[in-house]
């Protein structure tokens, strides 16, 4: 599903160079949009919980009330409680450093391997193209899950195997994209005529081929961290990533499915801080993207 | 009798509130049955948004006033959008530029021409497939019935635009619309759809055509209507506004044309840059002269192919053997498919040739590794004809000619700062008639034929003596072009420049070559001083290539 949505994203990114610009509709792109201004104060109230979690959740993540159980979202506890009365809140706060590290560093294994492996494709040959995209495509023959699943079966569960197993399941969808993206502008017209003033290879190569092909990449990897903390989380529901009493939003989801009868809030709000943290990550990274091509 | 057009006071906008910014203004004409109208003017002079505001096509967030819009008598200002969709095919036909994306290119042309038959008449499939035959033939696409189940891939440029002139007459509208139906054909091909264009109007059908190609409108148009800037600033009978032009600016579009204006003749109407007079440079050199002249470039027994995707060899380049002068044009003329861009791409060392050699100042150049190229690659520059294209599209104009004059191959001597590269900078926008203040300017935020001298003064960065230019004006209006070329022979006389010019257009080629080289399927079919060439064609393709070359009614009748 999200390699879709990522070549779609690229896809227009990559457009925004290639295409007429002057024939693009003409949007404020100076002014942020209602949308863009939410999820950029959402993204700082991530990134000050991830930081210092206690200057908005003073309390103890992992402390236990007994008598609190299951109490439902109120004044005291605005989450509500889970079966051992651990206000959600506090968790839901002091889990958001782990889910946006695992996020980001899974989303920078994959670019970077995939950097490496679509620039092996791409500059090396027909040989190395050859061999690297029929290992491209058996990994695509996987789902993406269940590459990270047998990843994390051969290594062993917890955060770090479910990082490394989230970021290299993501990695062929990437380095397809940048194998693309480099052939096109390789074959580009304007490198052409950098071959024609003289320049050696390896200079094109820095100062026209790579900056062009991985400028459309940062935008890609913003929407890659939304979709790596979706992946990490379904990890964590499976017990296959941060265990239990951890405040992880995959493993709180988990933890909650039993009691989702009775008390509900133990499961909507990690579940909603995942799909609300996703859909910040690539709002900001599509308005980047858009200033990006304004630019 | 009605007429089957009638425009009074058409004005049409964009945004905004209706009546403000208008980008087509006052627009006011007449078509007759069985006459031709032709609006000619340049890119944005508002010709295309006034042929669309007849269909009632104008666009999202437009805007349309007019005391009167009437197609045979019947008023269609105003329409809604259903009762357009019921006149369009039936009251009004159009004739699209690009026939390659307006045929939806998953249906069979057949089901595309029969499709205004569907949704306007009763006729049974058996009838419509009739009509369709009829169609075809009647357009000049027979063997019909193998044809039907054609797609639009499969069929030449001028079989498509023929296709899709059927599809527009399949209900025989008593007006069509023709929005640059010529444009992206080579010219034999295009002299062919102008002849079924007059056919149609023969028969008595109204057609507005819409071109910025003064002599293709020659050919067919009773009419005339000059557009600029949203208004019309001149319209009368075609042969009166061509021989006998009104309006300066009709006058300065009329004299960019470049068809049998002689060498060295300038085209626009303000000068480019001030160089030397042009009255005191000689006439071009006869050909007895060339043999004092040293050879710059050297072409021999060139060949290049391809393969097919199915595994087949396609030949682009075979056997072509030229030679380049210092200070000369040769000029290399061919339609599309015949060989003339890997010609450049050869000359250029982009492509290594599969057999022959090309040497520059007697030196090898195709034969040896770009590492040993790379010494002489100053000396030869290049000029395309997608100008934005060949900019890396961060860059500002600053740094594209920065990037070029620190090249290997550049012309700094001397290692300066950046301080002295940016004066090195302003020269050359100096010396191609920019302004520096482009210099901080992206080549997306600049004209056409800014690019293009952009594109120009880049390549000159590097001193070089050759250029290859590769249909350097085919994407610019006619008095941006006439610019573009008086520029380019400005320079070429100041610098002493061999240039290898390439195009399509005869006119062009004509005015700008000492020499002509015409290229048909890879082969140069002939060759010679463009004068004799021109006057007294040898090769039968060539004299059908002459013969197809849309000229102004000759003054002395």
């Amino acid at each position: 599903m999200s390699d879709i949505e990522i070549q779609a994203g690229l896809g227009r990114a990559s457009g925004g160079q290639s295409s007429h610009p002057e024939q693009r509709p003409q949007r404020a792109a100076g002014r942020p949009g209602v949308v863009e201004i939410i999820s950029a104060l959402f993204g700082l109230f991530l990134v000050v919980s991830a930081l210092v979690p206690t200057l908005l959740a003073p309390g103890d993540p992992l402390g236990i009330d007994p008598l609190a159980a299951f109490t439902p979202p109120s004044a005291g506890h605005w989450f509500g409680t889970d079966e051992s009365g651990r206000d959600i809140y506090t968790r839901v706060v002091h889990g958001t450093g782990s889910s946006l590290v695992i996020g980001i560093v899974a989303t920078a294994i994959g670019l970077g391997l995939g950097i490496l492996l679509g620039t092996a494709a791409g500059m090396l040959g027909r040989v190395v193209d050859f061999t690297v995209n029929r290992f491209l495509e058996v990994l695509f023959a996987f789902p993406g899950l269940l590459l990270a699943l047998l990843f994390i079966l051969i290594y062993g569960p917890g955060v770090a195997t479910a990082t490394v197993a989230v970021g290299l399941s993501t990695a062929p969808g990437y380095a397809r994209i940048i194998r693309g993206q480099l052939i096109s502008v390789r074959s580009s017209s304007f490198v052409e005529a950098a071959t024609v003033q003289g320049l050696p290879r390896w200079r094109i190569l820095v100062r026209h081929i790579l900056p062009n092909t991985l400028a459309p990449l940062l935008v890609l990897g913003t929407l890659g961290i939304g979709q790596a903390i979706v992946w990490a989380s379904a990890l964590s529901y499976l017990g296959l990533g941060a265990a239990p009493p951890a405040p992880e939003w995959g493993a709180m989801l988990s933890a909650g499915r039993t009691y989702i009868t009775s008390a509900w809030w133990m499961s909507f709000f990690p579940g909603l801080f995942i799909v609300l943290t996703a859909v910040c990550a690539t709002t900001i990274g599509r308005s980047i993207e858009r200033r990006m091509r304004h630019a | 009798m009605t007429a089957a057009l009638e425009v009074k006071n058409l004005t049409v906008g964009f945004g905004g509130r209706p009546g403000q910014d208008p980008v087509v203004q006052d627009v006011s004409f007449e078509v007759a049955a069985g006459e031709c109208l032709a609006i000619v003017g340049e890119s944005g002079s508002g010709k295309s948004v006034t042929a669309r505001s007849l269909l009632g096509l104008a666009g999202a967030h437009s805007w349309v006033q007019a005391d009167a819009v009437s197609i045979t008598g019947q008023s269609v200002l105003g329409l809604p959008e259903s009762a357009w969709r019921r006149r369009r095919g039936r009251d009004v036909g159009l004739i699209l530029q690009d026939a390659l994306v307006s045929l939806d290119p998953l249906r069979p042309i057949g089901r595309e021409i029969g499709d205004s038959l569907r949704l306007h008449t009763k006729l049974s499939a058996a009838d419509r497939t009739r009509r369709v035959l009829e169609l075809l033939d009647s357009v000049g696409l027979p063997d019909g019935a193998s044809r039907i189940r054609q797609r639009s891939g499969q069929l030449s440029g001028g079989q498509r635009q023929r296709a899709l002139i059927a599809s527009a007459i399949a209900l025989d509208p008593p007006l069509l619309i023709a929005d640059e139906p010529t444009t992206a054909l080579d010219v034999t091909v295009q002299a062919q759809v102008l002849e079924l264009l007059a056919e149609i109007k023969r028969r008595g059908n109204a057609i507005v055509l819409i071109s910025h190609d003064l002599a293709v409108v020659s050919r067919i148009a009773d009419r005339v209507a000059v557009m600029s800037a949203g208004r019309i600033i001149e319209t009368g009978p075609t042969a009166e506004v061509l021989q006998n032009p009104q309006h300066p600016l009709t006058r300065a579009m009329l004299a960019a044309v470049p068809v049998d204006k002689p060498r060295r003749t300038q085209l626009s109407a303000v000068p480019v840059a001030t160089i030397a007079p042009r009255s005191t440079v000689p006439d071009g050199l006869s050909v007895d002269d060339y043999p004092v002249r040293p050879v710059v470039l050297e072409a021999s027994e060139l060949r290049r192919s391809f393969r097919r995707p199915d595994g087949s060899r396609l030949v682009a380049v075979d056997d072509v053997s030229f030679r380049l002068h210092r200070a000369e044009t040769l000029g290399l003329v061919g339609e599309s498919g015949s060989g003339k861009t890997t010609t450049a791409r050869l000359a250029l060392a982009l492509e290594t040739p599969d057999a022959g050699e090309v040497r520059i100042f007697g030196e090898p150049w195709s034969a040896v590794q770009e590492k040993a190229r790379r010494r002489l690659r100053g000396s030869v520059g290049a000029i395309y004809q997608d100008a934005l294209g060949s900019f890396d599209p961060r860059l500002t104009v600053g740094d594209i000619l920065r990037h070029a004059l620190r090249a290997p191959a550049g012309g700094t001597t001397e290692r300066g700062g950046s301080g002295h590269l940016s004066t090195e900078s302003s020269q050359l926008l100096d010396q191609v008639g920019l302004p520096s203040g482009v210099l901080s300017r992206r080549p997306v935020d600049l004209s056409g034929g800014q690019r293009q001298r952009v594109g120009i003064a880049r390549a000159l960065a590097s001193r070089p003596r050759i250029l290859i230019c590769d249909e350097p004006v085919s994407a610019l209006d006619v008095t941006v072009q006439a610019q573009v070329l008086d520029l380019l022979d400005e320079l070429q006389q100041e610098l002493s420049l061999s240039l290898l010019f390439i195009s399509h257009d005869l006119g062009v080629i004509g005015h700008m070559s000492d020499r002509v080289a015409v290229m048909k399927d890879g082969r140069i079919v002939e060759t010679g001083a463009t004068a004799d060439v021109f006057a007294d064609p040898r090769h039968p393709y060539t004299q059908q290539l002459l013969e197809a070359v849309p000229r102004f009614p000759q003054r002395s009748r």
